[in-house]
């Protein structure tokens, strides 16, 4: 009931907040856009036949010499700018949220089983994300991302790539899911339902998930959203450095580093449209984190 | 105050230590030594040789002493990439990265303390407003973002400042300097200002949420009903609070700092250690990537533990605690 209550106290605060609207329409598009880039792009960036060099640097439409085809211009291959974009935004999302899933489940089932169990594990556990709290996530990412290039043969990492970047990004953002999910289960330890549970003899694997983790979803979902950001953040830094995706399958961080070669020529869509989109991105998925934050944090309103 | 000196000390040597076992493990088992060392024409038995040579078969704890005692003594091993002493590589890049990082730090200081405090202070003025947003905007765009917009706007566009590079330096002893000619802090400028955004962001949203605890605390209360003037009691007892939290997070945030360096010194091509890890991941050269963690830790724990001292310093309460 009272789950209930603020969902619907949610949903009458989201119509009050034109920013958190505007933000959910931006993620909304460019998730629809990402998810049906096979069908909605006019040629496929990775399929070097559906486009011609005798199409490059063409600029968007509202400039001179555009060829109408290419709305937002196409880049010094002839690839159509949106199209670009749509399967490399897609690409950022699918590494984010996968990368996301990972952290989650490792986080919050480590965290679930700290507060449960407290004691040498719970201390373990939280020494060890003491640690990795103390190294920042893009130094995290980098040093899995160095260590598989050493570590694996030559010959399939080509094909990895996408593995190995998903997991550096889970693997440096995991630790928020196991703190917030180990101090919420504290708390819900000392309840009466959680107390009755275990009275009655069930398993711990059935009191952790079936009874506490519904009651602390609230809070997870908030880290889960900022997360995201990050994720698509450090996916794109990563792509950036030219560690994360090579350049035959770009994701947006990739065009964008493709885009700085023309920072000082007068092809400026090449960089800046990417840019915008990846920000506008960001900006959004940030935008309803905070505003999550004040719908399940009361206090803060 | 001694003991707690003594305590904070031993913690930093197991943390080094720790570190230093990472960094060995990546030499030792991330690739093996021998290949990377030797070219396809040595033969199986030089090859066992040299492994007995450097002691490669040798227990693993026995190893590891060597490798700590070697690192203790300034010998960090060789470059797989260009057969360089890494101690010399790494040296050559500190202090480009250790003023980049520094300076940075101070524009986020010097900047986000007192917006924190302002923003406080009015919580319901326009230019509070604006500058919250800027912060939701600040954190939201990625480090190399910020550094492309500023090259393309005061590099390309205006022309006033260079866009890579670090200009005119200057030796002072070994340690290449570019804090002592105008070209070289024009070359700092900018990426200074972006590795400090991010940080300053942080730490004016910190200041805020601090100062205005504090502002509602009792004895601000009572000070104001006692008619202190306002201006004494913002300045001098409530900022005073708010600075132990600013202190603890200026010392993580020091890792912070370094760690997006490595982006800025990308995007600026400025030729610090983190240009150099780049490489070396790039390169898979392991005794670079291990030895700039160890460095990194250093200092690292070198900050937070000056941090743990300041504390002392600032705030009486731990000098008295330690009497009983």
């Amino acid at each position: 009931m009272i789950a209930f209550l603020k969902r619907y106290e949610g949903l009458w605060l989201f119509v009050h907040s034109p920013a958190a609207i505007l933000a959910a329409i931006i993620s909304v598009v460019i998730l629809i856009g990402a998810v049906f880039a096979p069908w909605i792009a006019l040629v496929n960036p990775y399929d070097l036949s559906s486009f011609s060099l005798f199409d490059g640097l063409l600029p968007p439409v509202w400039q001179e010499g555009a060829n109408p085809k290419y709305l937002l211009g196409t880049d010094d291959q002839g690839r159509d700018m949106i199209s670009a974009i749509l399967y490399g935004a897609r690409l950022s999302l699918v590494i984010g949220l996968a990368a996301l899933t990972i952290a989650a489940v490792l986080g919050v089932g480590l965290g679930l089983a700290a507060g449960y169990y407290g004691g040498r594990f719970d201390a373990i556990v939280m020494r060890i994300a003491d640690v990795q709290l103390a190294l920042p996530a893009i130094l995290t990412a980098l040093l899995i991302d160095g260590i598989a290039r050493g570590v694996l043969p030559a010959a399939v990492q080509q094909d990895l790539r996408v593995a190995v970047l998903t997991l550096a990004i889970a693997l440096s953002l995991w630790v928020n899911f196991a703190r917030t999910a180990r101090a919420s289960t504290f708390v819900q330890m000392n309840k009466e339902y959680v107390q009755a549970a275990i009275m009655m003899g069930q398993r711990p694997s059935r009191v952790m998930f079936v009874h506490i983790l519904p009651n602390i979803l609230g809070p997870l979902l908030v880290i889960m959203t900022v997360d995201l950001a990050s994720a698509i953040l450090l996916e794109a830094t990563l792509s950036f450095l030219g560690i994360g995706l090579p350049a035959d399958s770009p994701s947006l961080g990739t065009l964008i580093r493709i885009g700085m070669q023309f920072l000082l020529s007068g092809e400026w869509w090449i960089l800046w449209i990417p840019t915008l989109f990846l920000v506008a991105l960001v900006v959004s998925i940030n935008i309803l984190g905070d505003f999550l934050r004040d719908v399940f944090n009361p206090r803060l309103r | 105050m001694v003991y707690f000196i003594l305590k904070r000390l031993v913690q930093s040597v197991f943390v080094m230590l720790a570190v230093a076992f990472l960094a060995f493990s990546l030499f030792r088992f991330v690739g093996d030594p021998i290949t990377q060392m030797t070219g396809v024409e040595t033969s199986i038995e030089d090859q066992e040789r040299l492994r007995e040579e450097l002691g490669l078969n040798d227990p693993f704890v026995l190893q590891f002493g060597r490798f700590t005692a070697d690192m203790l003594q300034g010998d960090f091993g060789f470059s797989y990439r260009t057969r360089q002493p890494v101690a010399e590589m790494i040296a050559t890049r500190i202090p480009a990265t250790l003023e980049l990082g520094i300076v940075a730090l101070l524009i986020s200081l010097f900047v986000g303390i007192p917006a924190g405090v302002y923003t406080a202070l009015r919580p319901r003025g326009i230019p509070t407003q604006a500058l919250l947003l800027t912060t939701l905007v600040g954190v939201s765009i990625p480090t190399f973002v910020i550094g492309i917009m500023l090259i393309f706007v005061f590099g390309v566009q205006l022309g006033w400042l260079p866009t890579f590079g670090r200009g005119g330096t200057v030796f002072i002893g070994n340690w290449e300097s570019s804090l002592f000619t105008i070209e070289g802090w024009r070359a700092l400028l900018l990426p200074a200002i972006t590795l400090g955004v991010y940080q300053l962001t942080l730490t004016m949203r910190l200041v805020r949420a601090e100062m205005m605890e504090v502002m509602r605390s009792d004895y601000i209360r009572f000070g104001m009903a006692r008619g202190v003037p306002m201006r004494r009691l913002h300045y001098k007892h409530a900022l005073a609070n708010t600075m132990v939290p600013v202190i603890t997070i200026i010392g993580l945030q020091f890792g912070g700092v370094i760690a997006f360096s490595i982006v800025t010194e990308s995007v600026f091509q400025w030729p610090g250690m983190g240009l150099l890890f780049l490489e070396s991941i790039r390169f898979v050269d392991i005794p670079v990537m291990g030895v700039y963690l160890v460095v990194i830790a250093f200092f690292f724990v070198l900050v937070n533990l000056i941090v743990d001292l300041l504390y002392v310093v600032i705030d009486p309460r731990l000098r008295v605690r330690d009497v009983q």
